[in-house]
């Protein structure tokens, strides 16, 4: 087995053994219809991640995807109730907003030269100050297009249903993986994560994946908004707070290094999936809080982040032996 | 010497400030009024230091972090636990110097445990303090139930609300913190050693400066400085309130701290000139709310700002003006 895939195996069997205690302790937990729940539930966590794996990846981290949530939500919302825009006509909007928000974040980082965190901590400023200026109440969205997507189900056997968005979300976990491993881009994504001056000097265009890479993180935000207003039917400028910290966990957990260069989409989808193991379990027990998730969360993310560092030592010592 | 005082009196901060001041004074004539009312100040500017002194307690800890090129993410979380410890202290009949000191410990320790996971585990500081920016909101109210905890101790109100010499107690507590703290560095080499390990890490090292015990320091410290933030906001609310206390102030603290001039990049810190950045804030969220703008506005301007000083501070703008500010190299 190749050494580079450890860290990916380690998460897939963290994951499997909780599942299979759960099962244990609560053997429904093993329907199709919690697993199509999941789907639907973790969604536009699963979409959003997709993006923040690219830009750990490219050795950035994006602060603003969660405000990015709100902001899409809301405009979404406003388009379609207050000016009677077609939903899709909104869609289309939004994704190009956020495509441009991206944009700008992006140039900023590679042309400011600062740390990557403080311009897309301005970004999370402007997009949730931007949300809350047009509206600060939640608008509900009542619109026959929403209902026909909800209504666009497929039924397992065993009671479970996949819907929608809950598709969608694998659909761009299969994209961005094709787009990370077997690109042009993501190739460029990943050698400039790895050495930022070796990459200029190998020819990377260093500005245009920048940019690139913010625009990517922006839009699937702007998409995982798309799927919260589905979701919920509504747009609210303060949905989706925090959702930055559970996206940049799932991204740990699935075992990318934050140091950048080195990482993979497939394992942000297993972090995903994890964080809502922990939700679900919580919920089935019943009789514990909701904080225990933050808890739960929090000492996850010491655990990869501890597995990481180890993994990492010990396979240096092995090539300074070798 | 008038002079140096002069060019002193000059710095962009200050006069940030002032301008701020000046643009709320002319949205709302009445800024500048201070009555003195039952043994107290009150008004405008008044608000300005008491609403200002929280952030400006956590850029007085946050400052030395980010000088050794780190950032402390979990600062808001950690004033929810200290908060939390001491509002359940006193509930449960503890004196209320127990209760502080007990938060205070709390605070300690989980600057500690942040310093160590970036000294001794060498994790980049971002990630370290995250792990516990999610989890301690979650251990805070764990302490608390999930209740908000209210309390009638008196010494822990005073904190929070009380007054000294006219002025509100929390501009107090910053303005000693600030003095203690700007004596700390600047009279001693601590200050030389936190910019030498900012600038570059293992050379310090090689030049014999301990910066794992320096690092420890600087982040017990920003633990420190945040659970009395954490101990202030209780008080002033008479209550701990787990989900909310401190929520997003993490991040007003290190809008404060880089509006000092602080170098993101490391090595170079002011910590009298970040409690200034504190006020500015405080200065744009009052001006917001007396002239009848709807606070989120803030959020807007806050962002505007950081883009301002990116701007400025950014090697781009010192090619162009090449004169102002030495831009020191630093090794990427």
């Amino acid at each position: 087995m190749s050494r580079s895939l450890r860290p990916l195996v380690a998460t897939a069997v963290i994951f499997a053994i909780a599942y299979a205690l759960a099962v244990m302790q609560f053997p429904s937990m093993f329907s199709t219809r919690v697993l199509g729940n999941f789907l639907t539930d973790n969604a536009f966590l699963g979409i959003t991640a997709v993006g923040m794996t690219f830009v750990i990846i490219s050795g950035g981290i994006d602060l603003s995807v969660g405000a990015v949530i709100g902001f899409t939500g809301v405009l979404v919302a406003v388009l379609i109730a207050w000016a009677g825009w077609h939903p899709l006509a909104a869609f289309a909007l939004s994704l190009a907003v956020a495509a441009s928000f991206g944009a700008g974040m992006g140039l900023a980082v590679h042309y400011l030269q600062v740390p990557a965190f403080i311009v897309t901590l301005a970004g999370m400023f402007l997009a949730r100050g931007g949300a809350s200026v047009i509206t600060q109440d939640s608008v509900p969205v009542n619109h026959e297009f929403y209902d026909w997507i909800s209504d666009l189900i497929i039924r397992l056997p065993g009671g479970g249903r996949l819907s929608f968005i809950g598709l969608l979300m694998v659909a761009v976990f299969i994209v961005g993986a094709l787009v990370a491993h077997r690109t042009r881009f993501g190739s460029y994504v990943y050698a400039l994560g790895g050495n930022p001056v070796s990459a200029s000097l190998m020819g990377v265009p260093v500005a245009r994946t920048t940019i690139g890479v913010y625009m990517v993180s922006s839009t699937l935000a702007a998409l995982a908004g798309i799927v919260f207003s589905l979701y919920t039917s509504a747009g609210y400028p303060l949905a989706a707070v925090g959702v930055e910290l559970d996206a940049i966990s799932a991204v740990v957990i699935g075992g990318t290094l934050l140091t950048g260069g080195y990482g993979f989409v497939l394992g942000t989808f297993i972090g995903v999936m994890l964080l809502g193991l922990v939700q679900t379990y919580i919920i089935f027990d019943g009789s514990l809080s909701s904080w225990w998730t933050k808890i739960v969360i929090g000492a996850l993310l010491f655990l990869f982040i501890v597995l990481q560092r180890l993994i990492f030592a010990a396979s240096a010592q092995g090539e300074k032996a070798s | 010497m008038t002079r140096r005082i002069l060019s002193r009196l000059a710095n962009p901060q200050l006069l940030a400030l002032v301008g701020v001041l000046l643009i709320n004074w002319l949205l709302f004539p009445n800024f500048f009024r201070i009555t003195w009312q039952d043994g107290r100040l009150f008004g405008s500017l008044i608000d300005v230091l008491n609403r200002g002194a929280p952030v400006a307690i956590l850029a007085i800890g946050m400052v030395g972090v980010i000088a050794t090129k780190g950032v402390d993410l979990s600062v808001g979380a950690v004033m929810a636990m200290a908060g939390a410890v001491a509002a359940t202290l006193v509930v449960a009949g503890y004196p209320a110097p127990v209760a502080v000191a007990a938060a205070l410990a709390v605070g300690l320790a989980c600057g500690l445990w942040n310093g160590f996971l970036v000294a001794v585990l060498d994790i980049q500081p971002i990630v370290a303090t995250l792990v516990l920016m999610v989890a301690g909101r979650g251990i805070a109210q764990l302490i608390t139930e999930g209740f908000i905890v209210t309390f009638t101790d008196p010494v822990l109100i005073f904190i929070g609300t009380g007054s000294f010499l006219g002025f509100p107690m929390a501009a107090v507590i910053a303005l000693a913190l600030l003095v203690l703290v700007t004596l700390l560095v600047r009279k001693t080499a601590l200050g030389l050693f936190i910019e030498a390990v900012g600038v570059n890490r293992a050379a310090a090292s090689l030049a014999g400066i301990r910066s794992r015990m320096l690092l420890l320091y600087v982040y017990g410290l920003s633990g420190v400085c945040a659970a009395i933030a954490g101990i202030i906001v209780a008080g002033d609310i008479r209550g701990a309130d787990a989900n909310n206390a401190g929520l997003w102030l993490e991040l007003d603290a290190i809008l404060a701290v880089v509006i000092g001039g602080t170098s993101l990049l490391g090595g170079r810190f002011s910590v009298p000139l970040a409690v200034l950045g504190a006020l500015i804030i405080q200065a744009m969220n009052t001006g917001i709310l007396v002239s009848g703008f709807p606070p989120e506005f803030n959020l807007i301007v806050k962002a505007a700002l950081i883009f301002l000083v990116l701007i400025i501070q950014s090697p781009l703008a010192s090619r162009i003006m090449p004169t102002r500010m030495p831009v020191r190299e630093t090794s990427k």
